[in-house]
């Protein structure tokens, strides 16, 4: 036999030190996917280096006042962030505030057996499709659906409520409350998603013991379920969290890109990523360059809210 | 602690527990039972709007239009008729070079963290930039994709906007390879080792094989996202009224066409823009359902 | 007890036989804990080997070491002398892979590729450079694996929806048909019923004409079916309170049950251990 032959008429010395292609090929299949582990690490770097390399004049320039200051005028060059800072949190707290107990409620049901099964897989069937509906859709959504929608609503909480700084300027067609409202839509599924999964992992036997003290489903979920899924929970939030920080369709759509910081949420206001998609197009010089400065400060923001989260999740495997 | 009694419960004077459930109690429950209840219906109410709306104002555009919103460019301003067709063309090719891109790198990174070095320092860092990289706002890799492609080759183009999406796919593909990976047991790797197979030959011929399902499922679910954005398309495929005559020109997507009409102050553009969402949520779905009955097809 | 450590080759009955692997003195430790404990012990040509023990004794851990499979674990370190043919397994010249050629193996649970049965066969032959007929090689093994009647007809059928018992002679066959010259068997039988057992057993008969078997087995009688020569292996535990293996006694397959000569092979092949 050929094999037979090529195996035993030499030593295995021989034959493991004679050039052999299949070897070759081996050991450079292993340096690619070496090369392509260590691209993933340098394609973040890479991403960091190209905002910083653009930003740079920006950041030489305004230095960390930048961040402090409202002022956003190409023609004088004097760039400053704050709007948009401030707008990127306020928006995305009021889309948590909505959506997080929304979001947990509607986890919390989909986990227990309120419903028959056959009804509860299509229903968190559809609640992750919905994670896959794109931003500006929704924000098309937010357009001509939404806004037209709660706009009478929000005038007469207006008249009644106008003292209030929150409420204090008549609703304008963009705004800020109608960009929270969708930005709470779209993570809500990212929040029912990971709490459910949370919440059907907590151990069985836990259950188990609570009803066996005579306690009632609800005392059980409240008391005993609840909190330990918790940290699975607070993981997704801050997931979320990240997503509504760096979403940028609805935002752009939505929220009017005013430059002016205003107490009140009926008013056009604006967020980072807004402000990027708007104003990209026709920016040069040092402008483009604080638009990076600003992709900078997102990237810095959504990267410390989703290493918290993970950090949260990944306690909350353990524990599992 | 001794009781002089055996029986603990004797003890217990009567009237110490409630005798059954109290009132209290259960209507904490009914209440708590519908609170839930209503949030299921608070949240599934603008999700079925998106769908209904999507569908009233997608279809009878679709339909009205059959076929020519597939065949016809996009109409200048205050034109009727017109259609999308170079747009879908564009979202495909877009979505195309992105998957080239990133199915490469993710699957063999992939098989570097579970075949050669699962666990070791190196996995651990590739771990740590995958979930970094999955959290980057998409924005962000639109401006990372002008700034390596669009500011080099001095224009924009389809295959900028490829690599803007394939920074995006890039996590999903890792991660669902490394599923696919996992789940092959080990006594399969040893049976590869046993008869002599090299690394390469044992993963190309019977590892990655049997993936197969795993990463059919990871390359679907990052087209469906990656169909989907626009943002990271904004300053790198740009847009183009026209059909892209090369890789190297803006092309039109679908994402930024629903954008670009939507925000139009013309009543055809906004219906174009209605039909263009169904057309790319339809996509989407349809995408994400076939992911869901490939990974049904394990090998193991 | 005699401490095995000083102890040298407690076997002279292999030294007339043609040698095909030899080990001296091997110890192997996973990170700071010795599995085996100094080793002598040699493999005869065209004989079946078989190494017994209670678990946890090394026999398993010793058998992949004659193929360098413990490559795979990272902390896995082997100390001492291993030779095939008089070269040095463990050389620095030496290719893991081009040993695993010519010295197959076989695992506890079968574990046949995702493929066809003729694919799982041809695939083993493909990557080791075979070049002949295929298909003539597939039923040669597979009928030198006591397989072909029942698989002949279903080549393309997938190995995976095979029975267990069949599944191993595919293994078994996969093995075979890359012309190895030494077979590890690594507890081959233990997921299988009985019949099987014995049609694995009656094919390690034949394939010894051809090949060099060492089986680890923690079935006695099939050890005394099976083997010409048995390793009795033991596990002793240290002042530490790990535990490690060692060979306790290697004779003829005869001796070892009929008249073994240290205590503990006798309380162990009479039943009366642990």
């Amino acid at each position: 036999m050929t094999l037979q032959t090529i195996a035993h008429s030499e030593t295995l010395i021989e034959s493991s030190q004679k050039f052999n292609p299949v070897r070759l090929v081996d050991r450079i299949f292993y340096w690619v996917t070496v090369a392509m582990a260590i691209a993933i690490g340098v394609i973040l770097l890479w991403i960091t280096w190209s905002l910083l390399s653009i930003a740079f004049p920006a950041i030489a320039k305004f230095n960390i006042g930048f961040l402090f200051s409202t002022s956003w005028n190409p023609v004088q060059d004097s760039f400053g962030a704050l709007p948009q800072i401030t707008g990127t949190i306020v928006s995305s707290i009021i889309a948590l505030l909505f959506a997080v107990p929304l979001g947990v409620g509607v986890a919390v049901f989909l986990s227990e057996n309120f419903l028959p099964s056959k009804l509860q897989t299509p229903l968190a069937f559809v609640v992750e499709l919905l994670a896959a509906v794109p931003s500006v859709v929704y924000g098309m959504w937010g357009i001509f659906v939404l806004v037209p929608f709660i706009l009478p609503g929000l005038q007469t909480i207006h008249n009644l409520f106008g003292w209030f700084p929150l409420f204090s300027t008549a609703p304008s067609t963009r705004q800020m409350f109608a960009t929270a409202l969708v930005l709470a839509i779209m993570i809500l599924p990212t929040i029912i998603a990971i709490s459910r999964d949370s919440l059907l992992s907590v151990s069985p036997q836990l259950r188990q013991g609570a009803y066996g003290l005579g306690a009632t489903r609800w005392e059980t979920l409240v008391q005993v379920i609840v909190p330990s899924a918790l940290s699975g929970i607070i993981g997704s939030v801050m997931l979320a969290l990240g997503r509504a920080l760096g979403e940028t369709m609805a935002a752009a759509m939505l929220i009017g890109n005013s430059n002016r910081i205003s107490a009140s949420l009926f008013a056009p206001a604006s967020t980072i990523s807004a402000m990027i998609a708007n104003q990209f197009a026709e920016a040069s010089g040092l402008q483009k360059s604080s638009l990076f400065y600003l992709a900078l400060v997102l990237m810095v923001l959504t990267l410390v809210v989703n290493v918290l989260a993970e950090i949260i999740v990944s306690k909350f495997q353990q524990v599992e | 602690m001794t009781t002089q009694s055996d029986n603990v419960l004797e003890d217990i004077a009567p009237g110490t527990f409630d005798t059954e459930v109290t009132s209290g109690r259960k209507n904490f429950g009914k209440l708590m039972t519908g609170l839930v209840i209503g949030c299921v219906v608070v949240a599934i109410l603008p999700l079925g709007s998106i769908i209904f709306m999507l569908l009233k104002n997608g279809l009878s555009r679709l339909f009205q239009d059959f076929p020519s919103v597939f065949t016809e460019l996009p109409p200048p301003p205050l034109v009727d008729g017109g259609g999308f067709s170079n747009a879908i063309v564009g979202t495909l090719i877009t979505c195309l070079i992105g998957a080239l891109i990133s199915l490469p790198v993710g699957i063999l990174t992939a098989i570097y963290t579970i075949e050669f070095g699962r666990g070791n320092k190196l996995s651990q860092f590739v771990r740590f930039c995958t979930n970094v990289l999955s959290g980057v706002p998409s924005i962000i890799a639109g401006l990372f994709a002008y700034g390596i492609v669009v500011l080099t080759m001095g224009n924009f183009s389809a295959i900028a906007g490829g690599v803007a999406l394939s920074v995006l796919m890039m996590p999903i593909i890792i991660r669902t390879a490394e599923e696919g990976l996992k789940s092959i047991p080990s006594e399969v790797r040893q049976g590869l080792v046993g008869i002599g197979a090299t690394n390469f030959q044992g993963v190309a011929s019977v590892i990655l094989p049997a993936t197969l399902p795993f990463i059919a499922t990871g390359a679907t679910l990052a087209l469906a996202r990656a169909a989907g954005e626009t943002a990271p398309l904004l300053f790198t495929a740009l847009f183009n009224q026209f059909q892209a005559r090369s890789l190297k020109e803006p092309i039109a997507t679908l994402s930024v066409l629903i954008y670009n009409f939507a925000i139009a102050p013309y009543k055809n553009q906004n219906e174009l823009a209605w039909a263009a969402a169904l057309v790319i949520v339809a996509l989407i779905m349809t995408v994400s359902v076939l992911s869901r009955t490939l990974t049904a097809r394990k090998v193991y | 007890m005699t401490n095995p450590s000083t102890r040298p080759n407690p076997s002279s009955a292999t030294l007339s036989e043609d040698i095909v692997i030899t080990t001296e003195n091997v110890s192997i430790f996973y990170g700071a804990f010795q599995a085996v404990r100094n080793v002598y012990l040699d493999i005869p040509k065209n004989k079946v080997v078989a190494f017994i023990g209670p678990s946890g004794c090394g026999k398993s851990t010793l058998l992949r070491c004659y193929n360098r499979l413990n490559d795979l674990i990272p902390s896995a370190r082997v100390e001492g002398k291993v030779t095939y043919q008089n070269i040095d397994l463990y050389d620095p010249k030496v290719d893991p892979v081009e040993v695993r050629r010519r010295i197959g193996m076989v695992f506890q649970r079968p574990n046949p590729f995702p493929k066809s049965i003729y694919e799982n066969i041809a695939f083993g032959a493909r990557v080791n450079g075979y070049k002949g007929d295929m298909d003539e090689l597939v039923e040669r093994s597979l009928r030198g694996a006591a397989l072909w009647d029942e698989t002949k007809d279903k080549l393309k059928q997938s190995g995976l929806a095979l029975s267990g018992g069949q599944q191993q002679r595919l293994c078994i066959a996969r093995t075979i048909a890359i012309e190895p010259e030494v077979i590890l068997m690594d507890e081959p039988c233990s997921a299988l019923d009985p019949i099987s057992t014995l049609r694995v057993e009656d094919l390690m008969h034949e394939l010894k004409q051809r090949f060099t078997i060492i089986i680890v087995t923690h079935n006695m009688q099939q050890a005394s079916r099976v083997a010409d020569y048995t390793g009795f292996f033991n596990a002793e535990a240290t002042e530490g309170g790990s535990r490690f293996g060692y060979l306790v006694e290697y004779d003829k397959t005869e001796s070892i049950f009929n008249a073994p000569k240290q205590k503990a092979t006798q309380d162990y092949v009479s039943g009366r251990f642990g």
